[in-house]
């Protein structure tokens, strides 16, 4: 029986640069028996909350939603690590029949006595919307009964996709903001929104910052207190990183609070000092911005020498990018024009229509743009456009490395920092340390080459 | 979750599907379906490849909030239409989530009316198993799918010389070494799952649409008409595959632990015996007394040392049994399992070979592990790698073994059973002892 790497109805969500014309379809409900690299609703919420160290994140559910995500991302804290642990409420058979809300009270009740947690974040997975728990209620009265706010996520499965999640994250951290006091907060302030502090990345963010001569309240989420949150509405701007992880928050913000936003990204060397040079031009001070262009200026030299290495080896190569949020994307098309690599297939989980119009502006002619693919698709785009190297998380490592294709861990469970400076010349270490292995020399696809 | 508590901390079970998932991978051309949200598929997925890296696509039908109100009858069919079409399987195995459960899909009702619509003459067979989250852990959800499959695909066979090897959830080296026992004696064996190539494969130059390798259909259809069946596992549930084939088809049936260890791989050749009539082969002979001499040779290193073993109550008791073998005590035997047989099974392995009896606990988290640990005097924790943050706080050793194991390369090729696979515990443990005592010393000898 003859078989489609590509379905029919998802031929609308990819688009070949410079031979089709119109847009791509996107965000849409992933198509059954697809094999979706998506994950769900409660996902989203769970990756954006999960980085804040001092709360409790009790899942609210059978196990595995909770088990699935123990220490699933390497967001690291400077101090407490309540966030490294897993909490569930474990529903059984006869939760599910009976409601589940007396036990998330005992839970609750154990657990924050337990840990004394700051705040509690507690996340409604499939079930709960569909055994109907109060989980308002319960949070409303655990919250009176242990004096620490006890906020519901309102994360069901399928309820959606992963954007839906970052809603709900957002809306609960939007309880904490505005509740803490907004005193000695310099007019040179930011919240760092979008950054989760992977192996250590929003230090190295905030280090330059504070450089430059700008206070950061809240980090959100990345080595996240919950203090700082409740506090967050005392600083003057929001810089928001990601795909519209936090993009939520910062809206709400600016509705409430009158705080405008920025979108920038950290990744690779232009998008990094254009973050800088943006915040620092918002304040409009010629002594900050003087600030900016100096560390840029110190950073960029210190960096070139090292990626010229890096370049002389890596040119020419082809690279494949497939991330959760297009605005990484965005980066990481530039960060490999930097290193002389060619981008021949990009595409996201959760791409907008304008992310991709985007992204079809800054790639080259051929290039596949593709939005919610799946192993199959991805495994044809690599080898169709013979490419060197596959950027991605978790889910697409074993794709890249079945066909003998090198690859670069973007996604949660790296251990490099890739933000930054620092970060650029991280990346470009990983791709060369990749791409230059001597193993290709032993996989199918080079061996059997004609 | 313990009877103290009511919340779980870093639970040491995973839920139901993934254990089906892992079992469906297991049978030649058959792709994992999960009926539910999204979510469940991608999110096992990722936990399986970390363990074996290797690709395993699971489909799903993708339910959103429409189908989660009014059914997911619709999403399941489609879902089932677009695997044909793209993985062209020999069989689909259809698990259910806790949300297909709870909102009372009717999945045997739903292939019925789907097989009356779609069926061709090259539609894939498609079985199904009932796997909520909320009851029970992925050993039910494995075992389940094990039954599922035979239950669904057995028919009535012409007798035949051939054994049914039901194996259990086990490494991808453990099921080619056991296939290789047969292979050396020469007797056909249908070992079901079988994911030792479909999750441990080659290079390749193609992504493989669905990965070579797996018990192949025809065998399990004819399973019926094996001379018997070994099922192993210390603590099965009452209703399995092997049961099924015994009541439906009067398939002899012998039940026999995981062989870990000199003793129950002694029991289990015994076992192989019995039904086959054929002696140990020589190779297995030479490692047995290899393994007698290198436990001779380590004795010293390790006696009295005191383990924590915990993971799924199959493995923890054969290696709770291994233990005893080699002079370690097992202080703490722990699973969140709950199938009501774990603590006679540990007992009645480790009897008359351990000084103290182990504390042997069922259906607890790590929290309850840690705590009952602080109690007790502990050298070596003995698991899968999610007890590495207790290891490391507390400065003791930790043998990986399992599943799954998330830090390390290689889990899907470490071998636990038989002769062998006791010989390469054997060695990691002895070294983990004398690398501990080695590394912790002022003096640093450079002899043991």
């Amino acid at each position: 029986m003859k078989t489609a790497a590509i379905l029919d109805q998802r031929q609308a969500q990819i688009f070949r640069k410079g031979k089709d014309t119109g847009s791509i379809d996107c965000n849409k409900d992933s198509l059954a028996g697809a094999v979706s690299q998506r994950a769900c609703v409660f996902c989203g919420s769970r990756v954006v909350l999960y980085p804040i160290a001092d709360a409790l994140h009790l899942v609210h559910g059978p196990i595995g939603c909770a088990v699935y995500t123990w220490d699933i991302r390497g967001a690291l804290s400077s101090g407490p690590e309540l966030h490294r642990l897993s909490f569930s409420t474990d529903l059984q058979e006869l939760d599910v029949i009976f409601g589940g809300e007396k036990k998330l009270e005992k839970a609750l009740d154990e657990l924050i006595d337990r840990h004394q947690p700051k705040a509690a974040f507690v996340y409604s997975t499939c079930i709960v919307g569909l055994i109907g728990d109060d989980l308002e209620a319960v949070c409303k009265m655990m919250a009176a009964k242990k004096n620490i706010p006890v906020l519901p996520v309102q994360s069901e499965g399928f309820k959606g996709n992963k954007r839906a999640g970052y809603r709900a994250a957002c809306k609960a951290m939007g309880e904490l903001v505005g509740t803490g006091d907004i005193s000695n907060i310099s007019r040179y302030s930011i919240n760092i929104l979008g950054d989760f502090n992977l192996a250590g990345e929003i230090w190295l963010i905030r280090q330059y910052f504070e450089k430059i001569g700008v206070e950061v309240v809240a980090n959100i989420t990345g080595d996240g207190r919950v203090d700082d949150i409740r506090r967050s509405h005392g600083a003057s701007l929001n810089v928001v990183q990601c795909s519209g992880a936090t993009m939520d928050l910062a809206d709400m913000m600016s509705v409430k609070y009158g705080i405008p936003s920025l979108r920038v990204s950290y990744f690779g060397v232009e998008d990094m000092a254009e973050a800088l040079y943006s915040v620092t031009e918002h304040f409009n001070d010629a002594r900050l911005v003087e600030n900016a262009r100096n560390l840029v200026k110190e950073e960029v030299e210190k960096l070139t020498p090292e990626l010229k290495r890096y370049k002389t080896a890596l040119q020419g190569k082809k690279a494949a990018i497939y991330v959760g949020g297009a605005f990484k994307a965005f980066s990481l098309v530039k960060a490999f024009r930097l290193i002389g690599m060619e981008v021949v297939m990009v595409g996201s989980q959760t791409g907008t229509p304008e992310d991709y119009i985007e992204l079809e502006e800054i790639t080259d002619e051929g290039t596949i743009i593709v939005d919610d693919a799946n192993p199959l698709e991805l495994s044809a785009f690599l080898k169709e456009k013979e490419v060197d190297l596959f950027v991605g998380g978790v889910k697409e490592r074993p794709i890249a490395y079945k066909l003998g294709v090198a690859f670069c861990d973007h996604n949660h469970e790296r251990k490099e920092m890739l933000a930054g400076f620092e970060g650029m010349l991280n990346f470009a270490r990983e791709v060369y340390s990749s791409v230059m292995s001597p193993v290709w020399n032993f996989v199918p696809r080079r061996t059997e080459e004609k | 979750m313990s009877a103290n508590y009511t919340s779980t901390t870093n639970a040491c079970k995973l839920c139901r599907p993934l254990g089906a998932s892992l079992a469906f991978r297991g049978i030649e051309g058959c792709v994992p379906f999960l009926h539910g949200s999204q979510g469940c598929a991608t999110y096992m997925r990722r936990y399986i490849i970390s363990h074996f890296n290797e690709p395993i696509d699971i489909a799903s039908s993708a339910l959103g909030e429409k189908q989660a109100v009014y059914g997911g009858a619709a999403n399941l069919k489609l879902g089932l239409v677009n695997v044909t079409s793209k993985y062209a399987p020999q069989l689909i195995g259809v698990a259910t989530t806790c949300l297909t459960e709870t909102i009372g899909d009717d999945v045997a009702h739903i292939l019925k009316e789907y097989r009356e619509e779609f069926d061709t003459e090259d539609s894939p067979t498609i079985i199904e198993v009932s796997t909520p989250s909320y009851a029970g852990t992925h050993m039910e959800g494995f075992h389940g799918a094990v039954k599922a499959a035979v239950e669904q695909l057995s028919e009535v066979a012409p007798a035949n010389d051939s054994v049914n090897l039901l194996s259990g959830f086990i490494s991808a080296a453990d099921i080619r070494y056991l296939r290789e026992v047969f292979e050396e004696m020469g007797t056909d064996c249908t070992l079901l799952p079988d994911y030792s190539d479909t999750l441990d494969g080659p290079a390749l130059d193609d992504y493989p649409l669905i990965p070579k390798g797996g018990t192949p259909i025809s065998a399990i259809r004819s399973m019926s008409g094996a001379r018997a069946t070994i099922e192993l596992g210390s603590t099965l549930p009452r209703d399995t595959a092997g049961t099924f084939l015994q009541q439906r088809h009067k398939t002899p049936l012998l039940q026999t632990d995981l062989p870990i260890g000199i003793r129950l791989t002694d029991t289990f050749f015994q076992t192989v015996k019995t039904v086959t009539g054929l002696d140990l082969p020589a190779r297995h002979t030479a490692a047995r007394g290899r393994l007698v001499d290198a436990m001779v040779d380590g004795h010293k290193y390790i006696f009295g040392k005191r383990a924590v073993i915990y993971g799924e109550e199959d493995i923890v008791v054969g290696l709770a049994s291994f233990l005893a073998e080699i002079g370690i005590q097992p202080v703490l035997c722990a699973s969140g399992g709950k199938s009501g047989a774990f603590k006679q099974a540990v007992t009645s392995v480790v009897a008359g070979m351990t000084e103290e009896a182990p504390i042997v606990m069922e259906n607890v988290d790590f929290y309850d592990i840690e705590e009952m640990v602080q109690s007790l005097e502990v050298d070596l924790l003995v698991g899968h790698s999610k007890g590495y943050s207790f290891a490391r706080q507390h400065n003791i050793p930790l043998i990986r073994v399992g599943f799954p194991i998330h830090d390390r390369v290689g889990g899907q090729r470490l071998l636990h059973l038989g002769y062998q696979g006791a010989q390469q515990l054997f060695d990691t443990i002895a070294n983990s002892v004398i690398a501990h005592k080695q590394d912790t010393s002022p003096v640093g000898y450079s002899y043991m």
